[in-house]
């Protein structure tokens, strides 16, 4: 699924990094202990640290430093045991100690790796340059008064991890693949919500372009703080674009820090004065260097849970789940277990095929997380139940499904309830069947003539008459038996 | 009750357990004192209505029965440095106009559980950046020293305000902070004993920061015995400071045994440098004498790098400063000047709030931080801090402590160095190298030059050994029998 731009002078193919930026999950925030909670009124959750008043001084929260490290162990990278916090200097109202806390030369994890399973079966490894943690800034407000701007620095020293993937990305479908892949793992593990309206997940985009066979890199713009896979998507086709056209044109193309103007989808560079820091780095002297230990992160290897990959790998292996099915299924750890519960003791696919097609299609109409389905995964089996115990057909077990989505109720109250368990009992299928022979006499010459089809009109007519309850397998074989008289 | 203030601290908790006087009176004396010194302008703000009150509380306490050690009830100075709750912090600086801290610095919130009674917030350069307290927003500190000229001499810096204050008989003992000899320089200008001890010994929590990899809390006070008794109770491991050490804190008065029988006492050949006053390097040899005489064994030791020192330590704390500092911006707190744009709003607040040698050390801390520079100074300042670090460690693998001088001459008059920085700088030539190496070093009165200025002599313990620089300098002031009164006493 090559990405190619075709230009006048030839093919040009897309390069492309990602740098994602991810609040942690943690109660606290890096160095203070004021609550992280998204959303609380402005300016509620800030300590003497976050508003950085005289003679504050930080002190790590060793949770956050746990989540970094898992995640790192998530993308099956080097953990570095020594790594040092700096200070990254600018000016700006909303950046109360007048520079950020960051990790500069020595992050807390190195290189890993991210495998990305494309629609067409195939899958792609995109290389993590590092991860590296920083405290994130407040929020300034310019629309809350026509003359003031206003500060909430609720934001104020809140934990991120900034993912640095290597240049490996070479078309869209890729960059949203990989943002799924990343927040799906950092789901997983419980380190990163991957909420891009809440800009709990925020990503920044280095993109240049290159002739096809080239194996150098150009000149890259980045464009940054995009909140949505889409914008992503987006801003990298558009940029793309405007390079090959740039290049084609005899121009070049200047390093610079570019913004995404959604509403137009199109890419514009920022004032010269937004970007032109030079942001003076030098280890932060209020904290020692980060020296963790190899037991440290042993520890928390021992409590990793079982990993998407690895998770459909198994699905595959022991369940004989199709790839795609597989893959469909561990996208999210809820789903995952869900489906596990569901798999629980039955076939492995037919489980497969509810919690796929049925019960994703029916979160997908209501527009609900799976966090949020009204069907328990214990209910869904049993629903199994019913249909392999022969008490409801294929057609009955989703009307009850339909039932249960709406009331929550299991299988059994719900089949009950309605009277819908499915009639096997031959004398009163037999009965319906007596009756309908005694009064189409003229549809039973034809099958006896030889018209084969007409027993289809016969088996509506006494699924119609038993409200489709009629165990179907059991009505064919007796209005076979009958007709032929 | 004009003699109350001329206790030392560990006689007036003898006077106070005693019943002789209460601390309300002890207090009433010093509050007076500092009154009648405001020629000095030791003080920033002076908080006499806390003072009683604490005052009042310490009598009850000892009323009780319920006592809390020798620091109850002793009235003392607090550089404006530290935060105090409700009380106006300055920093001695313009920038940080009206600024009521709604929390205590560590340090003083450990001394307010002692029992301590604030006098008042003393005077400094501003952010602790000088050698003269001659760049405080709110004036210079003037030493209760006059020379045989007649001129006034500066306290020196920066807790000049503190070290005044407890020379002119103000306060029982003070705070101070020491960066690059912050403590130790005023210390020997007026005549005190000034201790900075260990990196990571007391506190920063709560400490306005000048270079946060240097500054350090200690004690000023009138006798080495009143040091330890300030020390013991400013010391002590805070989780708040992640740069503070877990280390359990000695009862510090009790290493005073007067034996130092077999130690051996360090003499740094590099610091003869060329051009020292005679009577410093006679000073100097006194002092060897003094603790020979008590069964020390001098050693020669070298310090090679010491010559880089000066410049290592200017790069060092103008770069952190720079950061620092940056938080001063007229957003939240303090000083704003108003402009048209964000940029405009920093630019008229910073540009009026920072006085002239806080703004030098700002750009000359942004300069060797910058793209371009950051190698040349900041990294080759930080491998230099390393290499003195690492010759001081050498010594003390022959010696116990290090004997040296303090500043290379006495007090200096309002009107000699002030406008040449370098030369300003060069006062800190023999305090700035044990900053570095984050050393605990204490000065102590050793005499007084030709002029009658008083001058002291340094010594430099090993890392969190402030124990033998305690046991050394009790020796030495015992010897050395200063009795000389500062002018404003006489």
């Amino acid at each position: 699924m090559a990405y190619i731009i075709q230009g006048e002078t030839g093919d040009w193919e897309l390069v492309c990094g990602l740098e994602v930026h991810g609040q942690v999950v943690s109660n606290a925030k890096l160095f203070s202990g004021s609550a992280a909670a998204f959303g609380a009124e402005p300016n509620t959750q800030v300590s003497l640290i976050d508003a950085a008043m005289p003679g504050m001084l930080p002190v790590i929260n060793e949770y956050c430093i746990e989540q970094a490290v898992r995640t790192g162990l998530g993308l099956k990278a080097e953990i570095n045991l020594f790594s040092v916090f700096e200070r990254k200097n600018y000016f700006y109202a909303d950046l109360p100690q007048g520079y950020q806390i960051s990790q500069f030369k020595h992050p807390v994890v190195g290189e890993g790796v991210v495998i990305l399973d494309m629609p067409d079966g195939t899958t792609r490894a995109i290389g993590i340059e590092r991860l590296h943690m920083e405290q994130d800034a407040g929020k300034s407000m310019h629309d809350q008064d026509p003359k003031r701007s206003f500060i909430d620095l609720n934001r104020s020293g809140v934990c991120l991890m900034e993912i640095v993937s290597k240049p490996d990305i070479r078309t869209p479908e890729e960059a949203g693949a990989y943002l799924r892949k990343l927040r799906s793992i950092m789901r997983y593990l419980g380190t990163c919500d991957g909420n891009m309206e809440e800009g709990s997940m925020r990503c920044d985009i280095n993109v240049s372009v290159r002739k096809v066979g080239e194996t150098g890199l150009r000149t890259r713009t980045e464009c940054k703080n995009l909140n949505s896979v889409r914008f992503v998507m987006q801003a990298m086709e558009y940029e793309a674009a405007r390079q090959v056209e740039a290049y084609e044109a005899g121009e070049e193309i200047v390093q610079e820090t570019r913004l995404f103007d959604s509403a137009r989808g199109e890419t514009r560079p920022m004032r010269t004065k937004e970007f032109a820091h030079d942001y003076r780095y030098f280890p932060d002297p209020d904290l020692l260097p980060l020296k963790l230990t190899q037991d440290f992160v042993d520890r928390i290897k021992a409590t990793l849970p079982e990993l998407p990959d690895d998770k459909k790998e198994r699905f595959i292996r022991e369940l004989g789940l199709t790839p795609y099915d597989a893959g469909a299924l561990v996208a999210s750890r809820r789903a995952a277990e869900y489906f596990e519960t569901v798999a629980k003791g039955r076939d492995a696919k037919t489980a497969a095929n509810w919690v796929i097609s049925n019960l994703f299609g029916m979160l997908n109409a209501k527009g609900l997380d799976i966090a949020a389905c009204p069907i328990t995964a214990e209910n869904l089996g049993k629903l199994i139940d019913l249909i392999t115990a022969g008490t409801l057909s294929g057609r009955l077990a989703k009307d009850v499904f339909e039932l249960m989505a709406e009331t929550g109720k299991d299988p059994e109250t719900l089949v009950e309830e309605k009277g819908l368990k499915q009639i096997s009992d031959t004398g009163a299928i037999e009965a319906v069947i007596d009756d309908l022979i005694a009064r189409n006499m003229g549809q039973v010459e034809q099958f006896r003539a030889g018209n084969e089809k007409v027993i289809g009109w016969f088996v509506g007519q006494v699924m119609r008459a038993t409200q489709g309850k009629a165990n179907p397998g059991v009505v064919n074989q007796l209005l076979r038996d009958k007709l032929k008289g | 009750m004009g003699a109350l203030a001329d206790l030392t601290i560990a006689r007036a908790a003898a006077g106070l357990s005693a019943g002789e006087f209460t601390a309300a009176e002890l207090t009433e004396a010093h509050i007076a004192a500092m009154e009648a010194g405001r020629g000095l302008n030791a003080f920033i703000t002076e908080t006499p209505e806390i003072a009683r009150t604490q005052a009042k509380e310490s009598d009850a306490r000892r009323a009780a029965g319920k006592a809390k050690g020798p620091l109850d009830g002793i009235p003392i100075g607090i550089k404006d440095l530290f935060c105090t709750e409700g009380v106006l912090t300055t920093a001695a600086s313009h920038i940080l106009d009206g600024f009521k801290p709604a929390y205590d610095s560590t340090v003083t919130r450990q001394l307010r559980d002692a029992g301590t009674v604030m006098l008042g917030k003393t005077n400094l350069d501003e952010f602790a950046m000088g050698s003269g307290n001659l760049t405080s927003h709110y004036g210079p500190v003037i030493s209760p020293w006059k020379a045989a000229d007649g001129k006034d001499r500066v306290p020196g810096g920066s807790s000049g305000g503190s070290a005044a204050a407890v020379a002119a008989h103000l306060a029982l003992g003070a705070t101070g902070t020491d960066t690059g000899g912050s403590i130790r320089q005023p210390a020997s200008y007026c005549g005190i004993v000034g201790l900075k001890p260990t990196y990571g010994r007391c506190s920063r929590w709560g400490i306005v920061a000048y270079a946060s990899s240097l500054d350090q809390a200690g004690p000023m006070a009138r006798t080495v015995e009143d040091v330890a008794l300030l020390l013991r109770a400013m010391a002590g491991h805070d989780a708040k400071d992640s740069t503070s050490a877990p280390i359990a804190v000695p009862d510090f008065a009790a290493a005073l045994t007067g034996n130092i029988r077999g130690l051996k006492i360090g003499i740094p050949e590099e610091y003869r440098v060329p051009g020292m006053p005679k009577e410093i390097e006679a000073l100097w040899s006194q002092g060897m004498a003094w603790l020979k005489e008590a069964g020390a064994e001098p050693v020669a030791v070298s310090l090679p790098h010491t010559k880089y020192a000066l410049a290592t330590y200017y790069i060092i704390a103008s770069a952190e400063a720079s950061s620092n500092l940056a938080r001063y911006d007229g957003v939240r707190y303090g000083l704003r000047v108003p402009g048209d744009s964000l940029d405009e709003m920093y630019e008229n607040t910073r540009g009026a709030g920072f006085g002239a040698e806080t703004r030098l050390r700002i750009l000359m801390g942004t300069y060797v931080l910058s793209a371009g520079y950051y190698d040349a100074y900041y990294l080759k300042a930080q491998r230099v801090r390393t290499l003195i670090a690492r010759d001081f460690r050498n010594a003390f693998e022959k010696v116990d402590a290090l004997l040296m001088p303090t500043a290379p001459s006495a007090a200096f008059a309002f009107d000699e160095k002030t406008d040449d920085p370098v030369a300003m700088y060069l006062n800190d030539v023999f305090t700035v190298p044990i900053s570095l190496a984050g050393l605990p070093a204490m000065v102590v009165p050793a005499g007084l030059d030709a002029q009658g200025l008083p001058l002291g002599l340094q010594i430099v313990g090993k890392p969190f050994d402030e124990e033998t620089v305690l046991k050394v300098g009790g020796v030495m002031e015992e010897a050395a029998g200063c009795t000389a009164k500062p002018s404003f006493l006489r």
